[in-house]
């Protein structure tokens, strides 16, 4: 089982209450989860990251137990070595591309130097077209080769899965075409399991080997969209 | 001449130490201040922000009952490491930092309070350990904003004179400031040591202030 994820979480802001309820279980390495805003499509990546803690439940992925409820395992997101990109990429703008994509390799204290070499690093600089502004800064970057950083950043500690939240929706459409079809490629070579979520049906198209509509919550149509889905492309 | 010098350079050293203990103390109240959710977290704000508006020959007067011979702290403080603090340069270093403290922990405070959480996540999902974060994200990120507290912490420190006075007293190349060699000189009507210490005190201050514009780049580092 690729995924086994069932997890609960609520959360109260004043009066109002959010109840998540998302089961999934599936073989799929090309999960993609479609929803409104406010659906809880990022509340169960970020359980997956570790970056909240469901209520109760479990997460499994690859077989690897990351969070388990009743027998009380709730592994660090540091831990989990899944690889997450966040919606607007989150690019430490006191680095340099170098140093945004070697962070994760670095440990300890000291961010990595500005010029620091690794054979990883200058890998995925290469394969993403990014050794000639290595030097500069996220602010100094174009959207597409800002997510490329991200995305060299999250491989760069070969994680066990990629977790890509809306990873299109702050590209312009021509873009987002180019950078859906590069991931699209990405993502088959390295044979890498990832779930994407996302509001946007053409990415269902592109990615969905199984899509899950999440409503308000809780998770309303299974492995049967896959179908669908994947005839419609 | 040389009295000017040696006052010049205590000032700088009281100052500097106050900055140093400042720059470590302030860091840390600023990000627990920001960041942990404590009862009296108010409470501390507030008794910690009070040197900025207490007269500092009252904060003097609490350092001399706190730190004398005669209160517990100093009776221990001498008993067990024969440390005095009274009528000493560190007991000037502690005046000065306190009445300074103010102005580094409350802008670290609001910038750490300023910092963007996500990056904290996306340095944990990449497996960093919460200390590496501290140094390697938050500090980083809240660093312009701090650095400009203490730049102004350096001066006040370096300008104290009513709390350092009621501490330390004016001993003559032990504990008389610069500050407090200008109204020595004064009250004493030796008008041209007194116009020498104000024009070194003057140029020690525009040096600061032009540190201050070289320490703090403008370099883009907004997303």
């Amino acid at each position: 089982m690729q995924f086994d994820i069932d997890i609960r979480k609520t959360l109260r802001s004043g009066q109002r209450s959010f109840h998540l309820n998302a089961q999934l279980r599936s073989d799929s390495s090309r999960i993609v989860i479609i929803g409104p805003s406010g659906s809880g499509k990022s509340l169960t990546l970020k359980a997956v990251a570790g970056l909240i803690e469901p209520d109760s439940g479990h997460i499994r992925v690859g077989g690897n137990t990351l969070f388990d409820a009743r027998s009380g395992i709730d592994l660090a997101a540091q831990a989990r070595n899944v690889a997450y990109l966040f919606q607007d990429y989150a690019l430490f703008p006191h680095l340099n591309v170098r140093q945004n994509v070697g962070f994760g390799l670095a440990r300890g204290w000291f961010n990595p130097r500005n010029s620091a070499s690794h054979a990883a690093v200058d890998y995925w600089l290469d394969a993403f077209h990014l050794a000639a502004v290595a030097h500069q800064f996220p602010c100094e970057l174009s959207g597409g080769q800002r997510q490329r950083v991200a995305l060299a950043r999250a491989l760069v500690s070969r994680p066990q899965a990629l977790l890509l939240d809306e990873p299109f929706a702050a590209l312009d459409p021509a873009l987002r075409v180019i950078m859906r079809s590069e991931l699209d490629a990405l993502q088959r070579r390295l044979q890498v399991p990832m779930i994407l979520i996302t509001h946007d049906p053409e990415d269902a198209r592109v990615f969905g080997d199984q899509v899950l509509q999440l409503r308000e919550g809780a998770i309303e149509i299974g492995a049967v969209a896959l179908e669908t889905a994947a005839l419609a492309a | 001449m040389d009295a000017a010098w040696t006052a010049l350079l205590l000032s700088l050293k009281v100052a500097g130490w106050a900055t140093v203990i400042n720059l470590v103390l302030g860091i840390a109240v600023g990000y627990a201040l920001a960041r942990l959710r404590f009862p009296g977290r108010d409470l501390l704000d507030t008794l910690l922000t009070l040197p900025m508006v207490m007269p500092p020959t009252v904060l003097g007067y609490y350092l001399l009952v706190l730190m004398g011979r005669r209160s517990w702290l100093g009776a221990w403080l001498y008993d067990n490491f024969g440390i005095n603090m009274i009528f000493t340069w560190q007991g000037a270093v502690i005046a000065a930092a306190i009445v300074a403290f103010p102005l580094v922990f409350k802008p670290a405070r609001a910038a750490f309070e300023a910092g963007d959480g996500q990056l904290e996540q996306a340095a944990r999902v990449l497996g960093i350990g919460e200390i590496g974060i501290f140094f390697r994200v938050t500090l980083p990120l809240a660093w312009r904003g701090i650095l400009a507290g203490v730049l102004l912490a350096f001066a006040r420190a370096l300008g104290e004179f009513g709390a350092t006075l009621m501490v330390a007293g004016s001993i003559p190349g032990k504990t008389q400031t610069l500050s407090i060699a200008v109204y020595e000189a004064v009250q004493a009507g030796q008008d041209g040591v007194a116009n020498t210490l104000v024009l070194i005190t003057s140029a020690v201050c525009i040096v600061v202030l032009l540190a201050a514009g070289r320490l703090a780049p403008g370099r883009i580092v907004n997303r």
